[in-house]
């Protein structure tokens, strides 16, 4: 953890060659000095005939935000299951934290929290207990493991909900509970997939701010998919938008806006990329997954 | 922070090495999984008593006409004393086998995502399974032995035998929750799964020793009866929970042949489960 923090006045002094990138640099630890946080090389998934992920060669960089875009069916959810080790890649590779996520699958493990689509946390168990029996299966040392499941709970402002079972809980409060649980063991790299959909305005700014405060706590390489593009705006240092299975374009929010137009919203860039408005369409399996997660919360 | 940085990739596993570690740490990790399930027992035990009712049925219905009509000849066992180590077995057996819907479920909210990206064992992952569907099953034991208490049948209470008999259930769910994860990873969807589990349950109790003897079967059933756990599982427990029960088969045998097929089903599911997210 303390490794990215070396190096901040490296970042800045670096970050003052592009003034575009600086706003959002000062926050960030590591800069070119640190190895990427993930690299993918020709990464590919098929499903049957089906490309849903092409040939995709991405890198991270170090304690940076980094925002997946594409409309449904992109391979944004795909992309992160072979980063996280839960698909295998057809072709191609990828590492993150260092470690190759085939052949290192363990040590990526070791190293990565993950915040899935799905809302993930156990709604029979209360909130302590959805991160005492994950600080458990992570091997957390027993003298710590209170220390740092509370230290959670406060990161992510739900002590006083502890031991409330999860069922109970509003969807930003489950949100927020699953990020507790993914960065309980610090991971280096943590993986968010849609952590916002499904919740209101307050609730998602409230994951943001809550993003922002562990980065800054911890120098985490954060990489979330979203569909929001204010989302992306702000959140993210990069982002990468996806289409079709490829990388349409990388860059910074600002690089991207100005590429596109002296005016351009990253909605433009978007549909620059893709030609399709981020609004259209919607999945048979985005609805139910919507649907889903509103009767769990409801 | 990043292993790249200082070359140190693996390195954990090799210096942390040594089985011994290995063995404790997934012994661990097999505690937390069943953990979480011994938690949501206790935060909703009512789902316990509602799976009272179907060994009752047996049991006071079943049992009380048969024993009346004396169609089956048990030898020097009464009819109900027979039963009731069977009653036990399939009560057991019909709750473990559904218990791959959980997994199913926990598919579609998420859950197994989250397991299968933590860096435990996957044998472990489904060892933990096994052991929590084994602790559900210890509670059906609890109700069966009332049951019976009321129905005076003869049970043996030494504490040697209850430990027995608690290690055979824990044994036989196990096996069949297991089974019921296998089948859970290969089918996916809950309704296709409740369909095979439906079409599996009577069967399997059906071509068993659960409510009448081996000996009185016609051969072909008898052979089916032979390749089924849940007669192993009977057999034991009619000679472990019962007054003047004898195991059929054998003890011995009975323990060996669940144990082996537990190892089997447990490698196999071990092997299908991180598939099951995809
Ligand atoms: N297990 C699977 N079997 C077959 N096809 C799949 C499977 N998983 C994903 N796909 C397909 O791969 C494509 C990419 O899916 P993916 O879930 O990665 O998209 P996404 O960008 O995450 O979309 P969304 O915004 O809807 O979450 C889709 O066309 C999808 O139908
Ligand atoms: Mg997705």
């Amino acid at each position: 953890m303390n490794g990215g923090r070396s190096t901040v006045a490296e970042s800045q002094a670096q970050s003052q060659a592009q003034p575009q990138a600086q706003a959002q640099a000062e926050a960030t630890p590591p800069a070119e000095a640190a190895p990427p946080a993930i690299e993918t090389f020709g990464l590919t998934r098929r499903f049957g005939s089906l490309v849903a992920v092409d040939n995709l060669t991405l890198s991270v960089r170090a304690g940076s935000i980094f925002g997946l875009l594409g409309p449904n069916g992109a391979g944004k959810s795909t992309t992160i299951k072979m980063l996280t080790t839960l698909l295998p890649p057809s072709e191609g590779s990828a590492r993150v934290a260092g470690c190759d996520v085939v052949r290192e699958a363990r040590e990526v493990r070791r190293r990565i929290g993950y915040v899935p689509q799905l809302l993930s946390a156990d709604g029979a168990l209360t909130g302590y207990e959805n991160l005492l029996i994950f600080a458990k299966l992570y091997g957390v040392p027993r003298a710590e493991r209170e220390e740092r499941i509370w230290q959670a709970l406060e990161l992510m402002g739900l002590k006083e909900a502890a031991h409330m079972l999860v069922r109970q809980y509003s969807g930003g409060m489950i949100r927020r509970l699953e990020i507790a649980q993914a960065v309980l063991h610090r991971p280096s790299v943590l993986f968010m997939d849609e952590p916002t959909v499904g919740l209101d305005p307050v609730a998602r700014r409230a994951v943001w701010e809550h993003v922002r405060e562990l980065r800054r706590r911890s120098g985490v390489t954060v990489l979330i998919t979203t569909h929001y593009m204010e989302e992306a705006d702000e959140l993210c240092d990069e982002v990468a938008i996806v289409h079709l299975g490829r990388v349409a374009a990388v860059g910074t929010p600002t690089a991207l806006k100005a590429a596109v137009g002296p005016e351009a919203s990253l909605d433009d860039v978007f549909v620059h990329y893709t030609g399709s408005s981020i609004e259209t369409g919607g999945s048979f399996r985005d609805a139910l997954r919507t649907r889903r997660t509103v009767r769990r919360l409801g | 922070m990043h292993c790249g940085r200082d070359g140190q990739c693996g390195v954990w596993v090799k210096t942390g090495g040594g089985a011994a570690v290995a063995v404790l740490e997934f012994v661990k990790q097999v505690l937390a999984v069943a953990e979480a399930e011994a938690r949501k027992l206790r935060h909703d035990p009512m789902e316990l008593f509602t799976r009272a009712v179907q060994p009752t049925l047996w049991l006071v219905v079943f049992g009380q006409v048969m024993s009346r009509v004396r169609a089956i000849p048990t030898g020097e066992m009464s009819y109900l004393d027979f039963m009731a180590p069977g009653i036990l077995a399939q009560s057991v057996i019909f709750i473990a086998i559904f218990y791959g819907i959980s997994l199913i479920w926990e598919r579609d909210l998420g859950v197994l995502h989250k397991y299968l990206v933590s860096p435990a064992y996957r044998g472990a992952l489904v060892c933990g399974k096994a052991v929590s569907a084994g602790l559900r099953a210890l509670t059906q034991a609890f109700i069966v032995y009332l049951l019976s208490l009321a129905l005076g049948v003869h049970l043996k209470l030494t504490l040697l035998a209850i430990v027995g008999v608690l290690f055979a259930i824990f044994l036989g769910a196990a096996i069949f929750s297991t089974f019921s994860l296998v089948v859970a990873c290969l089918v996916k969807t809950r309704e296709r799964f409740m369909g095979i589990g439906q079409v599996l349950t009577m069967p399997l109790f059906f071509a068993s020793n659960a409510i009448y003897p081996l000996s009185l079967m016609p051969q072909w059933l008898r052979f089916i009866s032979h390749i089924n756990p849940l007669t192993y599982q009977v057999d034991a427990l009619r000679a472990l929970m019962v007054e003047g029960g004898r195991a059929a088969v054998g003890l011995g045998i009975d323990f060996a042949v669940q144990a082996l097929v537990l190892l089997i089903l447990l490698r196999i599911a071990a092997r299908l489960y991180p598939n099951a997210v995809n």
